[in-house]
């Protein structure tokens, strides 16, 4: 077709359309475009934000001070009891926090996706809510909870009981103590995958069975179960992982109970004199862990396909409660309470009273804290100020990374996009602290010197929350079939012109849930950030962890708030203008 | 490859480069003293045109937030920075800093004296004496080469919680806190954080042997990080008794009308100076040295006493009349020199004994 017309070419795919790939399709229209220097720009961007940083870490994990090759660190890392036993309680932790919140969530998730329970609407968002929560701000709120004597639950109950002053119903800081209160922040994640799962459950299954004259519990226990169980795996391993590589909740309860974990040890390794080797050597494991596990779950969930595939099924049907209807309620509330009613109000106790460990009464509520945070404290407004200049930048151009990368793979608009697909995806398998050492070794030398700058931190945020928000633009893109994209350009008009016009506005509530989603993720992460940060580059999360150290409670209080009223504000927002259900699907990732 | 895999010094290296400076300037070092600076209308005016400084504390936040905003109140147009954390982090962040080219830092106050004689010895601090140090400073708080002076001084005394505790019950000295009694009741900070605690465990390590810890650390210690986080600790009703913990922060808390109270040990208290300096590459120099003049003046340190209870060297200042006097309370002797060899041990035995 000599001389052809943007709109001949297009008729002239259109009539090949049937009998070849689509594909190919794509990759003849692509003829018009820079593909390829996109493609090779991205994946240079990516490298330099993941290979570079894993490399230096390999790297040093193999040298000695010197710099000659050496398996040293390994030998110190097993063998040195200051590495084995924190290796040893860090795996304690993992599968008792993963176990706990499968044993939560599993109940809960049921009663809220398939009972008549009351308020589940209500439960749902607010174990959702509870999601925006900085683990380590948890812990903190725990501490004044249930420190062993001057918690206030402690002298609630020796108050009630008369329990001698010496003794404490709840001890903190200790393992038992640890493992509760990271368990109360990561079983939503383990909540939400699962309800997700039982919303999708088709019914006719389960009305066959009863049918066939099974009971309820018969029911439950040979058809929903059984279909929920891959996804109950695959919620054990995203809850083993946040645990296995949660840094702020160890590091605020551990200390204090003289124990480290595996990342408390790693930030350690950075005091005086710093030894990187130790701390590359040790974030291997984690890393290698965590790859190996999300191999694991990609099997678990993969399995999950044979439930959910295929066409509209009815509504799951509700299992009726009857009497059970208001104590399941009540069971529901009295979860809640734990991340989320008794840590708020001892959080705003703590705001609005001079000692932390007494309630504020009307005679003695002050507002000395608030004036202390934000009128003497000289590095509120410069850390608030970094904070939202790299959420926002990193929420905004981690979107955009995340949309052209996800356009590029669904679209299979260049060869090689599989690569992308990898890079995109693999930052999963990093923990922050382990991500937060790799930057800090790769630029903290020439030629770029990143390290005392907002670049770095934009670096780790974008890379850290990458993974997240190409899966959830990516699903977006899957949503959108290409055929309209092609009717438009059929109709004249250019690739550019077709995803301003078609494909954006199609998208738009996912990528405004992707920009919020990475917003929150931002402002809450403390693990990288407590590696990256300079004085001139502290952020709110390193704020609060640095008043912690001097038990600075009431202004860290303040703080708190002040984080979790602001991401609960952007959340809202954002749900309203368009972000809609996606908003609050959270992909099962958290900074911390 | 090892060159450019090993760009980071370390303490060795610090201290190889500040030995071969030590030997290379010998002819500098026989100089006389400099000459004592005063607070010129120059320096003001040139320290209001940079207009700015960050400060390097490990004292107190609140105590350095009021410091800050009596300096920007004395000289308007020069607006300070407050960058506070453990001065063994501080230590840690500085080194990593300028490893990186990064001089952030314009004046640095620590409790770990031990760290400016190694800033001094790799030529990181600047020579600035100000007229009250070398008029009024005892010798052995100012160093002769004007690199740094003691901005402040205190105590790491024991303390306990007066509503939990009999003062005939109280311990009287370091070896009442191995009494089983005390089992699950002591708090204590951590030298790895804090350099007020590193000249205590320095010092009392050297006086009554590692023993003392080792039983101590059987004690099921509540471990917190700055030594201004334990008499917090105490009054809160979390521990009954600190073993060790800031002075000033003690009697700020008494002052409240909180319930501790301190206790000097029968086998000495631990006494730590905190010496100030300022920066060599000092973004700020200007600033950096009027600040610096400032917080040495008799009406500064007085300051200190007032709003931190700090203890001053200054002979013009009043301490608080209601604590004991420094000359009637009997100090281990500090070691700073001993400390800078010392500190990497120090840490690595203590993360032994106490697991953190």
């Amino acid at each position: 077709m000599p001389g052809s017309s943007r709109s001949e070419a297009g008729s002239a795919d259109l009539q090949v359309r049937s009998s070849i790939p689509e594909e190919r399709t794509w990759r003849s229209a692509l003829r018009f475009d820079l593909s390829r220097p996109v493609l090779l720009a991205v994946t240079a961007l990516l490298a330099v934000m993941i290979v570079l940083p894993m490399g230096w870490l390999i790297a040093y994990s193999l040298s000695d001070k010197q710099g000659a090759v050496t398996l040293g660190n390994f030998v110190t890392l097993f063998t040195d009891p200051s590495f084995v036993d924190p290796l040893i309680t860090t795996l304690i932790i993992a599968v008792s926090v993963s176990t706990i919140c499968c044993l939560v969530a599993a109940p809960l998730g049921w009663l809220v996706a398939r009972t008549d329970m009351p308020i589940r609407r209500i439960v749902r968002t607010l174990v959702m809510a509870s999601l925006v929560t900085p683990p380590f701000v948890g812990a903190i709120a725990w501490e004044m909870l249930a420190a062993p004597n001057s918690g206030l639950l402690n002298q609630l109950w020796r108050s009630m009981t008369g329990m001698p002053a010496d003794e404490a119903l709840l001890d903190i800081y200790s393992l038992t103590g640890l493992i509760f209160v990271i368990a109360c922040y990561t079983f939503p994640y383990v909540f939400i995958l699962l309800a997700n799962a039982l919303d999708r459950m088709p019914g006719e299954l389960e009305d066959a069975s009863s049918m066939l004259g099974a009971k309820t519990w018969q029911t439950a226990r040979r058809i929903t179960v059984p279909l929920a169980l891959p996804t109950l795996l695959a919620g054990a391993l995203v809850a083993f992982l946040q645990a296995l590589n949660l840094f702020g909740s160890p590091a605020i309860l551990a200390i204090p109970a003289g124990f480290h974990t595996l990342t408390t040890r790693i930030w350690s390794l950075f005091q005086f004199p710093p030894k990187p080797e130790l701390a590359a050597a040790a974030s291997l494991p984690l890393l290698l862990l965590t790859i190996l596990l999300l191999r694991g779950q990609a099997l678990a969930l993969g399995r999950r396909g044979y439930a959910v595939l295929g066409g509209k099924y009815g509504e799951p049907r509700l299992v009726r409660l009857g009497a059970w209807r208001w104590p399941a309620a009540a069971l529901a509330l009295l979860i809640l309470a734990m991340p989320l009613f008794l840590p708020y109000a001892a959080l705003f106790n703590s705001a609005f009273s001079r000692v932390a460990s007494r309630l504020v009464t009307l005679d003695t509520i002050t507002l000395h804290n608030v004036r202390f945070t934000f009128l003497e404290l000289s590095s509120t407004m410069p850390a608030l100020k970094n904070t939202f200049l790299l959420a926002t930048l990193s929420a905004t151009l981690g979107a955009l990374l995340a949309l052209l990368i996800a356009y590029i793979v669904s679209r299979r608009a260049v060869t090689g996009h599989r690569v992308l697909a990898f890079l995109a995806t693999a930052p999963l398998a990093i923990p922050g602290i382990v991500l937060g050492v790799g930057l800090f070794l790769a630029y903290t030398r020439p030629p770029l010197t990143l390290y005392g700058t907002l670049w770095i931190l934009l670096i780790a945020f974008i890379t850290i929350e990458l993974p997240a928000a190409y899966q959830q633009l990516s699903s977006a893109f899957h949503a959108v079939h290409p055929e309209l994209e092609e009717a438009g350009r059929m109709l004249g008009a250019s690739r550019l012109r077709t995803l301003a016009d078609i494909t954006a506005p199609l998208l738009r509530s996912a990528v405004i849930a992707t920009w919020c989603f990475v917003f929150v993720a931002v402002i809450r992460e403390l693990s990288a950030a407590v590696i990256l940060f300079t004085s001139e580059t502290k952020v709110l999360s390193v704020l609060i962890f640095d008043l912690k150290e001097s038990g600075d409670v009431g202004a860290i209080a303040v703080l708190s708030l002040t984080m979790v009223a602001i991401t609960t504000v952007v959340v809202a927002v954002a749900n309203r203008f368009g972000g809609g259900r996606e908003a609050s699907r959270l992909p099962a990732r958290a900074a911390g | 490859m090892t060159s450019t895999l090993r760009g980071r010094p370390t303490r060795r290296s610090v201290l190889a480069g500040s030995a071969a400076i030590a030997t290379g300037s010998f002819s500098v070092q026989v100089r006389a003293a400099p000459q004592a600076q005063k607070i010129t209308p120059a320096l003001i005016e040139a320290a209001k045109k940079e207009g700015k400084l960050s400060w390097y504390t490990s004292v107190d936040l609140p105590v350095a937030e009021k410091i800050a905003k009596a300096f920007e109140a004395a000289y308007p147009g020069v607006s300070m920075k407050v960058e506070r954390s453990g001065a063994e982090r501080i230590f840690q962040r500085i080194g990593q800093e300028y490893q990186s080219k990064i001089y952030n830092c314009d004046v640095v106050n620590s409790s770990d004296a031990a760290h400016l004689i190694i800033w001094k010895r790799a030529s990181m601090l600047a020579s600035f004496l100000p007229e009250d140090v070398a008029k009024y400073f005892p010798k052995e708080h100012w160093d002769p080469d004007g690199m740094y002076a003691s901005w402040r001084v205190t105590l790491s005394p024991i303390a306990y919680n007066t509503s939990q505790v009999k003062a005939e019950d109280a311990p009287k000295g370091f070896n009442d806190l191995l009494d089983p009694k005390w089992v699950g009741k002591i708090v204590k900070a951590h030298p790895g954080y804090s350099g007020t605690i590193m000249t205590a465990t320095q010092q009392l390590s050297r006086d009554l042997g590692w023993s003392y810890f080792e039983k101590l650390a059987k004690q099921k210690v509540m471990q917190v990080q700055s030594a201004a986080d334990p008499p917090k600790k105490v009054t809160a009703g979390e521990r009954a008794v600190m073993a060790d913990g800031t002075e000033y922060m003690v009697n700020l808390l008494q002052s409240r009308g909180e319930p501790i109270e301190e206790v000097y040990a029968v086998e000495g208290t631990p006494l730590i100076t905190g010496p100030s300096a300022v920066l060599a590459r000092a973004a700020n120099p200007n600033a950096a040295r009027l600040f610096y003049a400032w917080s040495m003046t008799a009406e500064a340190q007085q300051l200190n006493v007032e709003v931190g209870a700090l203890r001053s060297v200054h002979p013009l200042v009043r301490d608080r009349p209601e604590r004991k006097k420094l000359s009637d309370i009997k100090t281990l002797r500090e070691d700073a020199a001993a400390v800078a060899d010392q500190a990497d041990d120090i840490k690595a035995r203590y993360l032994k004994l106490f697991k953190v």
